[in-house]
């Protein structure tokens, strides 16, 4: 075939583009590709395909939904984790002359994905499908408010992941680091599919988060039970709202910058080159206005979550609701009041920069109150050191010297040394993990019983929480030294051999996380396997204090037969304490939504949009972006979107639970 | 077993094999007294982590569930006493940091002129301070020397108790220069300045690196500083002097081009336009300055004749590449000037010309040592000349 | 549904809705969409702010009084803020249920949005077509960027438009087509005021500075 037509079909793709020459890269291709298959082959052995899609892949349910994007995130950790150990593992190594045995080009990518994937990929997710699963039933609702939105969001969201994860196969993805500054990600000095993986792969997934955004604000505002009023409200589903308010209000930010940043790689216009009046400043400021609220997107639901533990499992009221949500408020606000002091370092002035200074600092006041309300919420409580409640001792002594580091890179001065530099790597790895990452967990411990009817194995739990505490310490802690001595970010290899000892211990920490996160996957397959020993019917194995325990483990499709009336902010605490009763008579038809494949469709289009676009294939890129104008148009001439669940099917369901509870008596 | 006590002995091992904790104990006035904020931040923030670390362990310990001792009001949830202290307490505290770090801004702003030498020797009004012009390129820094008219590459050099004033910029993409024994960091980026205000207060030879990821040479993107005494000074600049070569706008866009690793290189002498044109963008004949293209913007654009003042650029860094949808690339055209008449570039750059169209995964790799075996772990190894 | 939350005569309280009234289709619909203009409103503040950074930046090229010929912008701006109009007849006549005289005032609307958009295509392509196109000058980039995607917006109005008017035609004024029209309604709206700001800071402050 002639040249000019190869490139017509294929674009810039070739059989170069194919990373055969990268031995760690082949190898992670065959461990994916038999991986992928005996599970390919596992589904079509056991004729699941009808039944994943049925009941999953076209499901507007939002439990699934929920689970489906924490089975996301917990994938794409495995990812993100690969790429974190082979940077310790290049740190700890390139030495004495030794280049480590990742090339610049390769290392590069890996700590440029890392940042990419744990962020958008494993934090988002987990955080989504918490706020997922978790509020409309804390809420009283049946679903969240547009049902195929949500399942659309999802699959944008998995598309996303798929073209990120397409890029270690096909082509690279970028060297720019997480947030691609320009020039270096202009097309002057990054002028491969790199950076474009990047900007598809977050405009794809970050249409799905706003949607999500939009999905989660209109259910908290609109699907409320009777008698919740916004301070009836659980402290995790006000997190959940402010949280969502700050997403649709901080995502359309990072869908223009990065629009721009692709018209200057694909038309060459001039928002962030050198030459023709662009300014690379401008979005260095953009993507920080962005950048920054997502910190608090992603921490915000861990802070409800953490209060939900702490309550639940201290037997008490959460002390200071008042204040905990007012604290949630403030946070929500200044979060967008503080994205200069991610570059101090960049020149503006003294009084700009103490503004945005004084500014961050003033952050750590509601947040220093939320700890408090934690810790008086413990004080003269009887706390249950279950998994959940050890994640959250955990965050809090790891999270108060996470903020003290942020308050301190918060005085500009104190910023000019420290910018940039290993200590601040450790410092967003404390709150992120401390916060986050420990939060999903006291999450995912807490929430899996409601989920799937049985908790999740002790002993690996806690064998997972102490390799992941002492790891987390002995990774990060070496980082706050090394920041201390100078060293900064991103560097691939090191002249001073005295620096090799921390970056070993550092490794070293790694490797135990690592064993963490195998515990925790033998954690789940443990708790499979002896999922009889470990079950719950009551549907309230914790003895807990909000709605969604009122129903059974797990929910029926519908959440509640009748929908809950709320009294108390500790609704299903007061319902307990006042001798509620569970209606057994008087069930009514329920109206449900249908579900539809046109997320996955749409999604799956918008997918192969963006590999058009990354690899110059222009037929493809306009053929998916007229498909899915039909699919999207298609969509809107359905009208019957829903069905009604008959009252006998609920009759039925209600009684078999009726059942299992009386055995328990 | 024995390997663990070994692993247990690593942090005392660490602590005495005298690290250089360089932040915390640097040089240089201005880094001091970013060190000195660091710790009063420190301990301010430490007089509530400490408690709220405390009090997390012992009511954790207290209310246990088996300690059927301790008291238990589940209702108990709400103390307005113990929610003033709550919010006052941190409130207390960034007040007072707040107080610290408007003042600390101020002092320490990059852009302000030194008030003093050292903690107790003020500054000396007769001494001029030394002008640095410094220069991020892909991947080595290029200092220019304006008052002794030398330049060196990856080698920098500064009397004791003399101020420094630094001018920043960057030929392509952002770099961030910074010597932690002098001073903080700033970022250097193309087409604009930044500055720094410094002084090293003890001889010795220090690190100096970029501290913002540039690409692919960034981990062999550093320098030495020198703080010497005067004379040593002299003799540096007297070195650097009788290095020889010179330095001029056809040498500055052939050092420009990336490459990794460099040596330290002197230039005995130094266009004195040449700082000022790297800065502009313009250090190419033909291309128009940006304080020029600034000035002409101020005043309105150049109109309709202005739209078609673009040539076709020949020569960029990494070769002549445009976007794939976009015309061809182009620059700014400037007005005409004896040394370069319209339309004319230089015809002496012998810049890579490569316009076939980006293919597969792009650029050349350079070359790449991979770990040998016998380095492994703290093995030492020749250091390689890449 | 206040009443279910206070306790019944017998002063039990009430924990769960015996008689419901589920949630009408679309409840949450106008929210949500009110929602979502407000993140479009930010792609627009955002596109703005670049226009305000850059907008002075010519490179030493055209500036917007060589470029923009405020005629024109005028004859465009009474295009959308007629269609504006028209949008609001065809509401109007929805709410009398008038099905024909709806879809020809949406009809209408779609001509006006048509001609904004022809109008605006012919400006640009007389800026490239003089040389000044979006790759000349960060000025040129920001305001091709703003203005463009404002008329995108307006395009994918447009095919929303034919879409709507097909389901009348097919549906009637069903309940889902009413919110539908709502829904455009307070997107068109919205694209005009967003005009009004592109009108007011690129082409009028932009011809004055």
């Amino acid at each position: 075939m002639s040249p000019d037509l190869l490139k017509l079909i294929f674009g810039r793709l070739g059989l170069d583009s194919l990373p055969l020459h990268e031995p760690i890269l082949v190898a992670t291709f065959v461990m994916v590709a038999l991986g992928g298959g005996a599970l390919f082959a596992g589904v079509t052995y056991f004729r699941l395909w009808g039944y994943l899609w049925r009941e999953w892949f076209t499901t507007v349910d939002h439990k699934r939904i929920g689970i489906m994007y924490m089975i996301l995130g917990i994938v794409m950790l495995l990812r993100g984790f690969a790429d974190a150990l082979m940077m310790r593992a290049q740190q700890a190594l390139a030495f004495g002359g030794s280049d480590g045995f990742l090339p610049a080009h390769h290392y590069d990518q890996v700590f440029t994905a890392h940042g990419v994937i744990m962020i958008f990929f494993v934090a988002m997710p987990l955080v989504t499908g918490l706020m997922n699963y978790v509020v409309p039933l804390q809420i009283g609702a049946r679903d969240v408010s547009f049902p195929f939105l949500n399942n659309f969001s999802f699959w944008m969201t998995v598309g996303g992941a798929v073209l990120v994860m397409a890029s270690l196969f096909i082509g690279e993805f970028a060297r720019t680091g997480w947030l691609a500054y320009p020039p270096l990600s202009n097309i002057g000095y990054s002028p491969d599919v790199g950076v474009d993986y990047y900007i598809w792969a977050l405009q794809v997934a970050g249409v799905g988060t706003t949607l999500s955004g939009i999905n989660l604000i209109c259910t908290i505002v609109k699907l409320r039970c009777p008698g919740m009023t916004m301070m009836k409200m659980p402290v995790f589903t006000w997190t959940a709202l402010c949280t969502n308010i700050l997403i649709v209000a901080s995502f359309p930010v990072l869908t223009v910058v990065l629009a721009l940043l692709s018209l200057d790689r694909y038309v060459g216009t001039n928002f962030f080159t050198n030459d023709f009046g662009g300014s690379p400043m401008m979005y260095v400021n953009l993507i920080w206005i962005w950048g920054h609220p997502e910190v608090y997107i992603l921490v915000l639901p861990a802070f409800g979550i953490f209060s939900e533990v702490t309550s639940t499992f201290s037997g008490k009221r959460l002390f200071g609701y008042t204040s905990m949500v007012y604290a949630t408020v403030v946070i929500t606000i200044l979060s967008y009041l503080v994205w200069l002091h991610h570059f101090f370092t960049m020149g503006s002035g003294a009084s700009v920069n103490s503004f945005f200074g004084i500014t961050t600092m003033i952050i750590s006041i509601p947040t220093g109150a939320k700890m408090f309300n934690w810790l008086f919420t413990m004080y003269r409580g009887r706390i249950r050191f279950e998994l959940p409640m050890l994640w959250t001792i955990a965050f809090m002594l790891t999270f108060v010297l996470g903020g003290m580091t942020g308050v301190l890179l918060a005085v500009p001065p104190a910023d000019f040394v420290l910018h940039n530099s290993l200590f601040l790597i450790a410092h967003f790895h404390n709150v992120i993990i401390g916060g986050v990452v420990f939060g999903a967990f006291a999450g995912i411990n807490y929430w899996f019983p409601k989920a799937f009817g049985f908790k999740l194995d002790p002993f690996w739990g806690k064998l997972s929480f102490w390799f992941w505490v002492t790891g987390f310490y002995m990774a990060f802690m070496p980082l706050y030294v090394l920041g201390l001595m100078g060293v900064t970010r991103r560097l691939r290899v090191f002249d001073d051999p005295s620096l090799q000892i921390w970056f070993v211990i550092a490794a070293i920490g790694a490797g135990l996380v690592f064993l963490g996160i195998l515990s925790m996957l033998m954690q789940f397959a443990v708790s499979f396997l002896r999922r009889e020993q470990l079950k719950d019917v009551t549907g309230d194995p914790w003895d807990a204090r909000t709605l969604e325990w009122a129903t059974s483990s797990p929910p029926p499709d519908y959440n509640f037969a009748f929908t809950p009336v709320v009294h108390d902010n500790d609704a299903w605490w007061d319902m307990k304490r006042r001798g509620y009763q569970r209606p057994l008579t008087g069930f009514k038809p329920i109206h449900m939504p249908s579900s539809t494949g046109t997320g996955i469709i749409l999604a799956g289009l918008a997918t192969a949009m963006g590999f058009g676009l990354i690899w110059y294939i222009w037929w493809l890129a306009a053929a998916s972006f007229i498909a899915m104008l039909a699919v999207g148009i298609g969509h809107t001439f359905n009208y019957h979107r829903d069905f009604d669940i008959p009252a006998d099917d609920v009759i039925r369901t209600e009684d078999a639970r009726t059942k299992l509870l009386a055995g328990v008596k | 077993m024995s390997r663990f006590k070994i692993l247990a002995l690593l942090p005392l091992a660490v602590a005495l094999s005298g690290c250089n904790y360089v932040v915390l104990a640097p040089a240089g006035d201005i880094a001091a007294q970013q060190r000195d904020l660091v710790i009063i931040s420190t301990v301010l923030m430490l007089l509530i982590v400490v408690p709220v670390m405390a009090l997390t362990v012992l009511f954790a310990w207290r209310y246990r569930q088996s300690n059927s001792s301790a008291r238990y009001e589940p209702d108990w949830d709400h103390s307005t006493k113990l929610e003033l202290v709550i919010w006052s307490a941190p409130l207390l505290i960034i007040v007072c940091l707040g107080a610290l770090t408007w003042m600390g801004t101020h002092l320490l702003d990059p852009y302000r002129n030194i008030g003093r030498i050292h903690a107790e020797r003020p500054l000396d009004q007769s001494k001029a301070p030394l002008e640095v012009d410094v220069v991020a390129l892909d991947w080595k820094w290029l200092f220019i020397y304006p008052d002794y008219g030398i330049a060196t590459v990856n080698d920098l050099a500064a009397p004791v108790d003399r101020p420094i004033n630094f001018h920043i910029t960057a030929s392509s993409v952002m770099n961030s220069f910074y010597v932690p024994a002098l001073a903080g960091q700033i970022y250097a980026m193309p087409g604009m300045e930044t500055s720094l205000h410094a002084v090293i207060n003890h001889a010795g030879t220090y690190k100096g690196f970029s501290a913002n990821y540039s690409g692919a040479g960034f981990s062999g993107m550093h320098f030495n500083f020198h703080g010497l005494d005067d004379k040593g000074f002299d003799a540096w600049i007297a070195q650097a002097k009788s290095a020889g070569g010179s330095l001029g706008r056809a040498e500055y866009l052939q050092l420009e081009k990336p490459s990794e690793n460099e040596p330290v290189r002197r230039y005995g002498t130094v266009d004195a336009d040449l700082y000022r044109l790297i800065l502009n963008m313009c250090v190419e004949t033909g291309k128009m300055c940006q304080s020029e293209m600034m000035a002409i913007d101020a005043k309105g654009g150049l109109g309709h004749e202005g739209v078609n003042n673009t040539l076709p650029l020949a020569y960029d860094k990494y070769a002549r590449r445009g976007t794939v949808l976009g015309p061809e690339p182009t620059f700014v055209a400037g007005t005409c000037t004896p040394d370069a008449p319209q339309g004319q570039t230089t015809a002496a750059i012998k810049a890579p010309l490569d316009t076939a169209p980006l293919l597969g995964a792009g650029l050349k790799r350079p070359t790449f040592a991979p770990l040998k075996s016998s380095s492994f772990f703290l093995g030492q190894r020749p250091k390689s000349d890449s | 549904m206040t009443v279910a939350v206070n306790p019944t005569q017998t002063g039990e309280p009430v924990f769960y809705l015996a008689d419901e009234h589920p949630h009408p289709e679309g409840h949450s619909t106008s929210l949500g969409f009110w929602i979502y203009l407000m993140s479009d409103c930010l792609i627009f503040a955002m596109l703005f702010a670049a226009f305000g950074v850059l907008g002075a930046n010519y490179a030493a090229g055209p500036a917007p009084k060589d470029l923009f010929d405020l005629n024109l912008v005028a004859v465009n701006t009474s295009m959308l803020l007629l269609s504006s109009i028209t949008y609001g007849f065809a509401m109007l006549t929805m709410q009398q249920n008038k099905i024909a005289q709806t879809q020809m005032w949406l009809l209408i609307t779609g001509l006006f949005g048509v001609a904004f958009i022809s109008i605006e295509l012919t400006e640009f392509a007389h800026m490239i077509h003089e040389g000044a196109t979006p790759q000349r000058s960060a000025f040129l980039s920001a305001f091709f960027t703003l203005v463009g995607t404002h008329g995108l917006h307006v395009s994918c109005g447009l095919i929303w438009l034919v879409t709507l008017m097909v389901q009348v035609w097919r549906f009637g004024l069903i309940e889902a087509n009413r919110r539908r029209l709502m829904c455009l309604s307070m997107f068109w709206h919205f694209l005009d005021v967003v005009w009004i700001g592109v009108f007011t800071f690129v082409y009028l402050l932009g011809v004055l500075r």
